[in-house]
């Protein structure tokens, strides 16, 4: 069987090639969805497509699909229409899925499944790096908003740490903004120098 | 009780009645919490709506009629009471081959006839087939793309070859050379012309001056369910309206528009469109063109049942749907003025006294009609003078 992934993230489209791999499918094809992709896949006369549901390019990956006469099936959007919990899952996973009308269903069932489990677990990666790349960034500010106390009111380290976290409880706001705003004020009263 | 509505939407200028209800707190103050969901494809805009992720979308009026009859995908009925605007789109081509065009660009806009006939000989001059990029089959966009190129002999699928590409995608497509010229909803367009990329060949108002364009869908079901709740949405959205066609809130639109979590192009460029002015050729005085995209004047949110029946004539058209009774009515059957009706009856929202009218047959604004306050309808001739009349559609298509 063989399966096109139409990716330009290659991170997530390695990410699902390796379960796809693991799960003893060995014809994948990862397509990413620039310039003349369409006439790419057409050529490859695939029998899944797996498409990031968020893509820009589904709309002409579609026209592709109703005009195409090198593939002789139509393609349809997910396996079984009727699959209402299926179709859910891989919407709020954010994977669309193409399929050759007539592949039976317990032969795609498993790798539109497989493509959901790794999509939703290639997002929560990525939302934990993202926390992670924020609370590094946060804690440099905050110890730079701390020097910036500890020297300029004379205050030992706890006693500034207390200072913003109050100063942020008091204005219900973050303490990485309170100390954004510190560095802010500091540096255009030309403590940057 | 507050009621939460998702609702999907596309990076455009129409998405402003959606943008204000949810930002100027006309949906707040009606109950709704209008959570919008920014969305980069019509594919997955559909998907959203069909499978319930979102209760409403901005929807491509001839997407909604053709995701209910199954053009394409599995059949969903769609309902569509209400407008969110009327004009908006243009078609924009790359500056070599509109060299073949009238060069007085006022002159060659003003005359989509004679522009549709100069067309067809720059095609032939043209080195290679033009490529002209469309937002999707199932546009308002491409639909008058069609008639305007057929008008002139031109086949729209022999002649040139319509590439379907995402709005947000065309001026990158237009840089890489992949594409000669496309057509798309304000901003791209006037996005295209001002960085040198392509210049003005025909604008939507003036090939149908009051051409339907994004509607405003509900899953027939859910509508049917959630009346109430729907109404209140309806409601909100008639005040947006209203806020939106008001010259004093230009500026604060543009600027809500342009945020990087909505359209996200500069709020310059998409306020010179709602004033009116377009600018066909980068560097060129902007020209005035006063109905170049309405969100309320001219009851513009009445989902008239007759386009919806002119969509339907269209697809029949161009082989995209089988001719037959039982089509034609369940396509009509989208736009559901019987829902406008009860959601604003009493608002102050002007209502037509018909549900469905001729199309094309005002040639000077006219009084019509109404509930509530005159209506006044403006011009709304298609410019070949056809008058699309929606109790004789087979009269209609046979004309063509």
């Amino acid at each position: 069987m063989r399966i096109v992934i139409i990716d330009d993230t290659g991170a997530r489209a390695s990410v699902l090639e390796d379960g796809l791999r693991e799960a003893g499918h060995d014809d994948i094809h990862v397509v990413p969805p620039v310039g003349a992709f369409v006439s790419r896949i057409e050529r490859l006369v695939p029998d899944v497509v797996l498409m990031d549901l968020g893509s820009p390019s589904r709309d002409t990956l579609e026209e592709m699909l109703l005009v195409s006469r090198a593939l002789a099936r139509p393609i349809a959007m997910f396996v079984d229409q009727s699959d209402e919990q299926m179709i859910s899952a891989a919407i709020d996973a954010g994977v669309s899925a193409y399929v050759v009308d007539g592949l039976r269903k317990d032969r795609v069932k498993p790798i539109l499944d497989l493509a959901v489990r790794r999509f939703t677990a290639f997002a929560r990666m990525q939302a934990e790096l993202t926390d992670a790349r924020t609370q590094l960034a946060d804690r440099k500010v905050i110890d730079r908003a701390k020097a910036i106390l500890m020297q300029q009111r004379g205050l030992a380290e706890p006693e500034a740490y207390a200072l913003l976290r109050s100063a942020a409880m008091n204005q219900n706001k973050r303490m990485a903004e309170v100390a954004e705003a510190l560095i802010t004020a500091h540096d255009l009263l030309g403590g940057a120098r | 009780m507050s009621h939460t509505i998702r609702a999907a939407f596309l990076p455009l200028t129409d998405s402003a009645v959606l943008v204000a209800a949810r930002e100027r707190g006309f949906a707040a103050d009606l109950g709704i919490d209008l959570q919008l969901v920014r969305t980069e494809s019509w594919a997955t805009l559909r998907d959203r709506l069909v499978f319930g992720q979102v209760q409403a979308a901005q929807m491509l009026a001839p997407l909604a009629v053709a995701v209910t009859l199954g053009l394409g995908g599995m059949p969903t009925q769609l309902a569509a009471p209400f407008r969110l605007n009327v004009n908006g789109n243009a078609v924009v081509m790359r500056a070599d081959f509109a060299a073949a065009l009238d060069p007085d660009i006022a002159a060659r806009l003003n005359d989509p006839l004679a522009t549709a006939h100069d067309f067809a000989t720059a095609i032939g001059l043209y080195r290679r087939k033009p490529q002209i990029g469309i937002v999707h089959r199932f546009s308002s966009h491409a639909l008058m793309l069609r008639y305007w190129l057929a008008s002139a002999g031109i086949d729209p699928d022999r002649d040139v070859a319509l590439r379907v590409l995402p709005p947000s995608l065309m001026l990158e497509a237009m840089r890489g050379g992949e594409i000669d010229g496309f057509t798309a909803g304000d901003p791209w367009p006037a996005a295209a012309i001002a960085e040198g990329l392509a210049e003005a060949v025909a604008l939507g108002a003036r090939i149908w001056q009051r051409g339907v364009e994004k509607v405003l869908a509900f899953r027939a079901d859910w509508l049917a369910d959630h009346a109430d709740v729907a109404d209140r949405l309806l409601l909100a959205l008639s005040r947006a309206a209203a806020w939106c066609d008001m010259p004093e809130n230009r500026a604060e639109l543009a600027a809500l528009l342009a945020r990087p979590d909505y359209v996200d192009m500069p709020a310059a460029l998409i306020g010179q469109s709602l004033a009116g002015q377009f600018a066909p050729r980068m560097g060129a005085a902007p020209l005035p063109v006063e109905d170049l995209i309405l969100f309320y004047r001219e009851a513009a949110n009445f989902p008239w049942r007759s386009q919806a029946l002119w969509i339907w004539s269209q697809l029949v058209r161009w082989g995209q749907a089988v001719p037959g009774a039982e089509g034609q009515a369940a396509a009509g059957a989208v736009f559901r003025p019987d829902v406008y009706r009860r959601a604003l009856a009493g608002s102050g929202a002007v209502m037509p006294g018909a549900s469905a009218k001729l199309e094309g047959a005002v040639s000077i604004p006219t009084g019509v009609g109404a509930h509530g306050g005159a209506l006044l309808l403006g011009p709304d001739r298609f410019f070949d003078g056809r008058v699309f009349d929606p109790e004789a559609i087979n009269t209609y298509l046979a004309g063509f």
